[in-house]
């Protein structure tokens, strides 16, 4: 036997399709996927069936046409569309910049599934949940830690939802002095996560939007033309999702103070600088950390993610309801807080999220998180390098500066060459097992395309990721059909955009395709 | 033994070696040059003060083992508690699902090397429309409390009024994040029940509804456990105004309760937690929002809706984003609230459920839940000195105990109750101090008839 030639690199890769129906079409009558407990008869000779004898204007008298399958049905079925999806555990995933793509550890989800966690219900009494609150006491105090911050809540949903709750707190802050009504101006910048000037709108904020200057940094200049004594707040990332570091950041955060606002820092993006600097260093008064980017938790395809909202001594009065506290000897809900914004989410955060950062940060101590910083920090820096001698890419902005967790790189230049946009390339990425994401809009960076490597990756799976981009940057200056043909090698082909944007033909629901094709009811 | 360099199996560069060449090739002499930028006046001094390191799973397990098996779980101890989150039969297909790498660790990825997530979501729409009789139902949002407060929002929007009408029996966590939310735009009355039998009052909501009103909200079933028998006539009093009916639902309850939409409700919101998902000690939520398929309506939705589309080959399904240009990732603040990371997890494995459970299951479910709640009511009603507090009116899952006329508390009924090994239900004295010393009871599929027995027997020897 010959030897058998090695891999090529970009792999040959192709996603599963396993060309499946929309899970209607797969129902069976008379099958069912599970079975309940039976009601007993003593129940049912005492108080017969109550759902039938319900008022007509509540009884439900067409059952809902949900699909009637048998259990390996269903479960063959999501085993096979899951297979046409790409998770952190099989691609090197890189491409989706200011998520934090990192590797969550499976132990922790084993941890995070045991029922001495899953069937724990939210309002036993607390000497029932010990173990709980011991984890989320202790893992507030690791996050005060880390961010410098005084307190912590871990209530929110998620990061843009702990956004939304610093907003609250320095809005109730701001009440609590009686300059609500003054304070009607947030200041954010565009390369700051667009929730952050959204939910500002939300809690009732005119919103200004900072751009960069000629050096890709806040402008600083139109920060001090822009505060004043209606500023309720500067909201600001730092790095921003350049991946730049603002080194001024500690005069934003002054002149803000000195005009009265507050200064709340989204560290959505922390992942780079753990153990390197904190927002009680910059002067920050609340901030943020997202549990499923830095701290390892996984994405769950959308959430649920977790969010960690910290807070400086004068906010500590304003955070939600309820604190967990221990008294020297157990551990216990507070709600004794008059001042508070109240809830922002059911019950206490979302535990399971909860308990896998704190096992990830158990795992790692304090020299694992530095340790995270660093390798994250030079695996960017790594790939700028490489990325950069691709053809028709650049890194707009802070020429010859380094960037910490993540770069915004612009194909300007392969687009002008080759008429190639950065979205069209976006898709070819897919047909070697791999994503990336362009940016968020507006399109500030021409033809974006954002990557953060993270500290998972090696540096073969970077030097991979390198050869992809190369190829089809060459293939844009030699065979850009390709590109616009793009995907080849995916679950599915081009679908037709229009239908998503026409009330007329868009189909939410399967019922509603059903109806706008003219089909019959299911 | 000399002191080694730590490996971190996480951190695949963290090798020494690999580390150096890297550095090499950025043309860096070490990491404190790579992060040149951040002055030294912000960089943190010395060491993070966190607890030691633990090495290896084995004592990562041993270690968290610890804390946790401080806990006594629902597994362990007969429960009865709800108010918002439900102890179901969970199957074990969902937890297959929603634990599977693919879907676990993917996130923000684009119909194309995500098409799984797409359609699952998709998927998990389309039988959440079944289940709503509602052409537009949105990918998860955080969970029941947002649901309710954005689709007030939306009302308001839709309408151009400022103020919505909220019933008194709505619970105490919920209206707080309602009210923050709502605040900087919107105002909140109070829309009283009848005292006898716990349903809104309907002569009141008349003499509130106006034509200021966004909307008039209520829940089916209330965070009382009833079920809203006036349901159609409070919605035609909302449209009689031009206000919108906005009607927060158990989605479980539906396979035997009417769909809103057939009361007259334009948009509909709630919590699918009951829906295959743990309880997680409060941490398992996800929201819905539905509504009719309203151009004016489906533009006022801040999450992601995922339809369906041709692709260039026949008999493909692609899937996609509907309408993208309303939400923040598009407009920034001039988008419709925000979206982000929300609980689309939660959603697959809601649809999981539904596919599971059929047409059949959802009706055995509502029937049997209905039963054992009325059976546990009948026969708490029973015991001297104990009030079933609206037990003419129907119940869901959940059912109100009076404690009065038995001069106990509700703390020292709960406090028995855990002393004989159950976990009795949600105190109500303080949040709705009119109904006494109350407690919220809640009874579902997983008690079997011996269990409500024993609470019965045991509530009976705490009174006697």
């Amino acid at each position: 036997m010959k030897p058998i030639t090695p891999k090529p690199s970009p792999r040959r890769f192709h996603q599963a399709s396993w060309d499946e129906p929309v899970i209607f079409e797969l129902s069976q009558p008379g099958q069912r996927g599970v079975l309940l407990p039976p009601v007993e008869t003593g129940i049912e000779q005492e108080v017969g069936n109550p759902a039938q004898v319900l008022p007509d204007t509540l009884r439900r008298t067409v059952p809902p046409a949900l699909p009637e399958m048998s259990q390996i049905h269903v479960m063959r079925h999501y085993a096979r569309i899951s297979q046409e999806n790409l998770g952190v555990d099989l691609n090197i995933d890189i491409g989706q910049g200011t998520c934090t793509m990192k590797y969550s550890p499976k132990i922790n989800d084993q941890l995070a599934r045991t029922p001495k966690l899953t069937e724990l219900h939210p309002l036993q009494d607390d000497s029932t949940v010990q173990g709980i609150l011991e984890v989320m006491h202790r893992l507030e105090g690791m996050l005060t830690e880390i961010s410098g911050m005084d307190r912590f809540s871990l209530q929110p949903g998620a990061g843009s939802a702990a956004i939304y709750a610093n907003i609250c707190m320095i809005r109730a802050y701001h009440a609590s002095r009686g300059e609500s009504k003054q304070r009607d101006e947030v200041i954010t910048t565009i390369f700051s996560h667009p929730s952050n000037a959204a939910a500002a709108k939300v809690a009732g904020y005119k919103v200004i939007t900072l751009y960069p200057d000629a050096d890709g940094y806040p402008d600083f200049e139109a920060l001090k033309a822009a505060v004043s004594e209606r500023t309720a707040a500067l909201l600001i990332t730092n790095p921003e999702d350049t991946g730049i570091f603002n080194p001024r950041i500690e005069e934003f955060v002054k002149i803000v103070h000195a005009n009265g606002g507050l200064c709340s820092y989204d560290q959505a993006n922390a992942n780079g600088i753990l153990g390197i600097t904190r927002a009680r260093e910059a002067g920050f008064d609340v901030c943020q950390f997202n549990l499923h980017k830095t701290f390892s938790t996984p994405h769950g395809s959308g959430g649920p993610g977790a969010g960690a909202s910290g807070v400086t001594e004068k906010l500590i009065p304003f955070l939600p309801v309820p604190t967990t506290e221990f008294d020297g000897q157990k551990y216990y809900l507070d709600y004794n807080h008059p001042q508070s914004i109240g809830k922002v989410r059911p019950f206490y955060g979302v535990t399971p999220n909860i308990l896998r950062a704190y096992a990830w940060i158990m795992s790692l101590g304090a020299d694992g998180l530095r340790e995270v910083a660093e390798i994250a920090v030079l695996n960017n820096n790594y790939l700028m390098k490489k990325v950069l001698e691709i053809r028709g890419a650049s890194a707009p902005y802070a020429k010859g500066k380094r960037r910490i967790e993540q770069v915004r790189y612009s194909w300007e230049q392969l687009t002008q060459e080759t008429g190639v946009h950065s979205e069209e390339i976006e898709i070819r990425v897919t047909d070697f097992g791999m994503h990336y994401w362009t940016s968020h809009h507006p399109f500030v960076v021409p033809e974006p395309m954002t990557l953060e490597p993270t500290e998972s990756y090696s540096r073969a799976d970077l030097d991979e990721y390198v050869t992809m981009l190369k190829q089809i940057s060459a293939e844009a200056y030699t065979n850009p059909e390709i590109i616009k043909t793009a995907p080849h090698n995916s679950t599915v082909h081009h679908t037709h955009h229009e239908p998503f944007d026409n009330p007329d033909e868009w189909a939410v629901t399967w019922r509603a395709y059903r109806r706008k094709t003219g089909q019959k009811k299911v | 033994m000399t002191a080694k360099k730590p490996v971190y199996p996480y951190i695949p560069n963290s090798v020494p070696d690999v580390k150096a060449e890297m550095l090499r090739t950025v043309g860096a002499l070490s990491m404190d040059e790579l992060y040149a930028d951040i002055p030294a006046n912000l960089r943190f001094k010395g060491k993070l003060n966190l607890p030691d390191r633990l090495h290896s799973e084995a004592e990562l397990i041993r270690h968290v083992d610890g804390l946790l098996n401080k806990n006594r779980s629902t597994r362990e101890t007969l429960s009865f508690l709800g108010a918002g989150c439900y102890q179901h039969q969970v199957p074990a297909v969902c937890d297959e699902i929603n634990s599977r790498g693919e879907f676990l660790t993917a996130y923000a990825g684009d119909p194309y090397e995500d098409h799984g997530r797409f359609q699952a979501l998709f998927e998990y729409e389309s039988m959440m429309a079944e289940l709503l009789s509602m052409d537009v139902v949105n990918v998860p949002n955080y969970d029941g409390f947002q649901a309710s407060a954005t689709a007030l929002c939306m009302a308001a929007r839709i309408t151009g009024r400022t103020i919505v009408l909220l019933p008194v029996n709505i619970g105490a966590d919920k209206l707080s994040k309602v009210k923050e939310y709502l605040e900087p735009n919107i105002a909140i009355e109070r829309i009283p029940f009848d005292p006898k039998s716990g349903l809104l009052d309907l002569a009141a909501l008349k003499t509130l509804i106006n034509p200021q009103i966004a909307a008039v909200y209520f829940e089916n079933p209330s965070y009382l456990g009833l079920l809203e028998t006036q349901a159609d006539k409070i919605s035609a009093a909302a449209h009689s105004a031009g206000a919108l009916s906005v009607v927060s639902v158990d989605p479980l309850s539906l396979g035997v309760i009417r769909p809103p939409v057939e009361y007259g409700a334009d948009i509909v919101c709630g919590d699918i937690q009951t829906l295959g998902i743990h309880m997680h000690y409060g941490g398992g939520n996800g929201g819905f929002i539905a509504s009719n398929d309203e151009p004016k309506t489906v533009m006022e939705f801040p999450s992601r809706l995922f339809g369906v589309a041709p692709t260039v080959v026949e008999g493909e399904y692609g899937f996609g984003d509907v309408a993208y240009e309303r939400t923040s990732f598009a407009l920034r603040e001039e988008g419709k609230e925000w979206v982000g990371t929300a609980a689309a997890l939660w959603g697959i494995t809601a649809g999981v459920y539904l596919a599971l459970m059929g047409p059949k299951g959802m009706v055995e479910i509502g029937e049997g839940i209905m039963q054992r709640c009325r059976y546990a009511m009948k026969k708490i009603a029973a015991i001297p000195d104990l009030k079933v507090t609206f037990g003419n009116t129907p119940h869901f899952t959940e059912f109100v105990v009076n404690f009065d006329e038995a001069g106990k508390t509700a703390v020292a009924v709960n406090q028995a109750l855990l002393e004989r090994d159950i976990f009795g239900g949600k105190d109500l004295s303080a949040e709705f101090p009119a109904l006494g010393q109350s407690i919220l009871f809640c009874v579902s599929e997983v008690q079997s008839q011996a269990d409500i027995d024993r609470l019965v027997a045991v509530l009976k020897e705490v009174v006697k």
